[in-house]
């Protein structure tokens, strides 16, 4: 099983501790996963903004890039998402349908590839769980609030199944919190009540520790618990697994 | 003016926003509890889904068949292609009465042909006879909303305005209170309507009957009480048969509100001895949207507003914020097909989370035609051109390893090394409106994977068992 680790732009430049964390937590599953270096990104800023005929290059070159993997892994379900649903506009070749059923989000690779859904350790911490809406509605890794109460997924499985966590019960437990990639700078305002209001329902239910599996929200949350000095940590689900797991 | 200043005005009052997104939440909790327990809530969404992508693959022959049906009931039956004749229509056929005075039921159709300054600019009387739409008929506002037309008004709002027009005690905000002057008010204009103007929920090929779902009773009063019942539609509110009714009864309400089923669901079929019934179908841009693929679905849309009452943005923004007749995620994927570059920032005023799809009853995949008109509007240029031309730099730059490599580089040292004022300052960083932008790490994660002793190729990974 050849794997490659996807790590998007933002996480490259800005988080490269979650991608560490992503590497070094395959690892421990017994998963060498490669980095191919000409990786770029996904693509997808451009096509949300309505700009997708100019992502096509980069469409292309993820491609080229990755095709010569079994699997490729992200820390983040949001680029995965586009990767398996847009990249329909390439000519189907063999080589695109591949990477598009290749591409998968770290938690779900863990758990539906690797068959893991309970991990040894302990986070003796109050964790609030934020579900990515691509993660979750997109890839289906969580249960939805709009078909069924019962509050399920692959990352809370992981997660409950650590000693001594307590996970937290949200009012809203899968409210989007205004990412929206492009979003959270041409609907700034609206982008920036969402998280605030997101955030609001951790703090006001005990989380200590705000985690998810993709961190394209959580650099958004961060900057608003930063911004507004709340005492919460934000780590991406890769941080806390790789630091528990020996 | 696009979307997003319209929505920071809603925002400044930041209590209201808290306000309006909270009720419009408790909305969609009443529609989770109710949806929770139907289990087969799924399978009806299926087949409302399928009915109704069934009848627009032949909504021309239902069409037909339904006209057919309903003159044989002695109902006269009307077409018109867009707004102006659909207000013709209804102006001819009042006149022909000789009649001033209109009640009118809920009808987002005639909301959107903006029949009611048409009416009174000639002459006659319109009187809104549902509660929400009699407010804001009172503030001259356009409904914010698809089911609840006045849910952007606080109760103290309705009191103001009863107070203005109905004589209230000043300061009155008791909904009972502010109810029963609301109905004395309207009994008097029931008992005078000459013709009453409905909408249409469904319209059924096979009995040429319409169906109209209140919980007012309102639109039964009016057309009892009128000579001459005007009921409006849309091409896309038919259905095929009456037994198809029931799968879009138990969807609608439970959508709509988290009921099991609006208080009235009203058949008219003919007219009553000596009345008078007319039925005007409405195109006004549909076969247009049906003559577009990847938006056709949009016209399965059975009117719920499940999708507003979800929408994190909506729930934020308020409906008035899209300045379009119907609001919201569907009122996104439907105004660029009336006037694309009036409308082109709608599509963008999503974080595409996907939810509206999930709790929409006839399964319209609406974020994905979000995205999909966000690519109609770049390919028309109906988008912003800094950013058109960001995304075009952006798309060469990312399509090469190198050149992505050194931006990145730079884009961290320059955040590290000038100023939080510079880099935080509000006027051309967006972002930092409310957020601060992540800390920049020393290296980035290919800086540091290149420093690792590289991984034997291949190796076997130890899977579970
Ligand atoms: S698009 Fe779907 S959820 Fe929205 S109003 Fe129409 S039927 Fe209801």
């Amino acid at each position: 099983m050849k794997v490659a680790l996807f790590v998007p732009c933002y996480i490259d430049q800005f988080y490269p501790q979650v991608g560490i964390a992503t590497l070094q937590l395959l690892e421990k599953l017994g998963v060498t996963a490669h980095f191919p270096a000409q990786q770029t990104c996904c693509g997808q800023p451009l096509a949300n903004s309505g700009c997708e005929r100019d992502a096509l290059p980069i469409y292309q070159h993820f491609v080229q890039t990755f095709q010569d993997y079994d699997y490729v892994v992200a820390p983040s379900g949001s680029c995965v998402y586009h990767v398996r649903k847009h990249f329909d506009k390439l000519d189907q070749t063999a080589a695109v349908q591949h990477v598009r059923g290749a591409a998968y989000d770290l938690i779900d690779f863990i758990s539906t590839v690797l068959k893991v859904d309970t991990l040894p350790g302990a986070f003796p911490h109050k964790v609030g769980l934020h579900l990515s809406c691509h993660g979750q509605r997109g890839l289906h890794q969580a249960n939805e609030s709009e078909m069924t109460p019962v509050r399920d997924g692959q990352l809370r499985r992981l997660l409950a199944s650590l000693d001594g966590i307590e996970l937290t019960h949200l009012n809203r437990n899968d409210e989007c919190c205004g990412f929206g990639g492009t979003f959270c700078v041409s609907e700034a305002g609206i982008s920036a009540r969402m998280g605030q209001d997101r955030v609001a329902d951790h703090v006001l239910n005990g989380t200590q520790v705000l985690t998810g599996s993709d961190m394209s929200c959580l650099m958004h949350l961060e900057g608003i618990v930063r911004r507004a000095k709340m005492p919460i940590r934000v780590m991406h689900a890769a941080e806390i697994l790789n630091g528990v797991v020996a | 003016m696009n979307h997003a200043i319209r929505a920071d005005k809603f925002l400044l009052d930041a209590d209201r926003t808290t306000w309006h997104d909270e009720t419009l939440w408790f909305v969609r909790e009443k529609r989770d509890k109710a949806v929770y327990g139907v289990p087969e809530f799924q399978e009806l969404r299926e087949l409302a889904s399928q009915i109704k992508n069934h009848t627009l693959s032949r909504l021309d022959l239902y069409l037909q068949e339904f006209e057919a049906a309903a003159q044989a009931n002695g109902v006269h039956v009307h077409w018109a292609a867009d707004a102006a004749e659909h207000n013709a229509i209804i102006l001819d056929i009042i006149r022909q009465q000789g009649a001033t005075r209109v009640v009118k039921s809920k009808s987002m159709l005639t909301e959107e042909c903006h029949l009611n300054p048409y009416l009174i600019q000639h002459g006659i009387e319109v009187v809104d006879t549902d509660l929400g739409e009699r407010i804001i008929q009172f503030r001259d506002e356009a409904p914010s909303h698809i089911v609840l037309p006045a849910i952007h008004l606080k109760k103290e709002d309705v009191g103001d305005t009863f107070h203005t027009h109905l004589g209230t005690t000043k300061g009155e905000s008791d909904p009972q209170r502010l109810t029963e002057a609301a109905r004395q008010h309207l009994r008097a204009k029931f008992l005078a309507g000459q013709v009453a103007i409905s909408g249409v929920n469904f319209a059924i090929a096979e009995t040429g009957g319409v169906v109209v779902c209140t919980n007012e009773g309102n639109a039964d009063l009016g057309v009892n009480l009128a000579q001459v019942h005007i009921a409006a539609m849309g091409i896309e509110k038919i259905i095929p048969r009456l037994t198809d009714l029931g799968v879009f009864t138990r969807l609608l309400a439970r959508s709509a509100t988290g009921q099991p089923v609006t208080t009235y669901t009203s058949h008219f079929t003919k007219p009553a001895p000596g009345k008078e019934m007319h039925i005007v179908i409405v195109d006004n841009g549909r076969t247009q949207q049906l003559g577009r693929p990847d938006f056709r679905a949009s016209l399965k849309c059975i009117r719920c507003g499940a999708c507003m009452n979800t929408c994190p943005v909506y729930r934020r923004s308020g409906g008035h914020s899209y300045d379009f007749t119907v609001p919201g995620p569907i009122g996104a994927i439907l105004s660029p097909n009336i006037d694309m570059k009036k409308h082109a920032s709608l599509p963008f005023a999503s974080t595409l989370c996907g939810s509206c799809t999930d709790v929409c009853p006839v399964k319209i995949d609406i974020h994905t035609q979000l995205y999909k008109w966000r690519q109609v509007l770049g390919e028309a240029n109906e988008i912003p051109a800094s950013k058109k031309w960001g995304m075009k730099f952006m798309g060469r730059v990312l399509a090469s390893t190198r050149v992505y490599g050194l931006g990145g580089q730079f884009a961290r040292r320059a955040l590290r090394l000038l100023p939080h004022g510079l880099t935080h300052a509000t006027s051309f960083n967006a972002w930092a409106v409310a957020r601060e932008l992540p800390a920049p790490p020393k290296q980035s994660f290919r800086e540091w994977y290149a420093k690792q002793p590289q991984p034997a190729p291949q190796p076997q990974p130890k899977l579970p068992a």
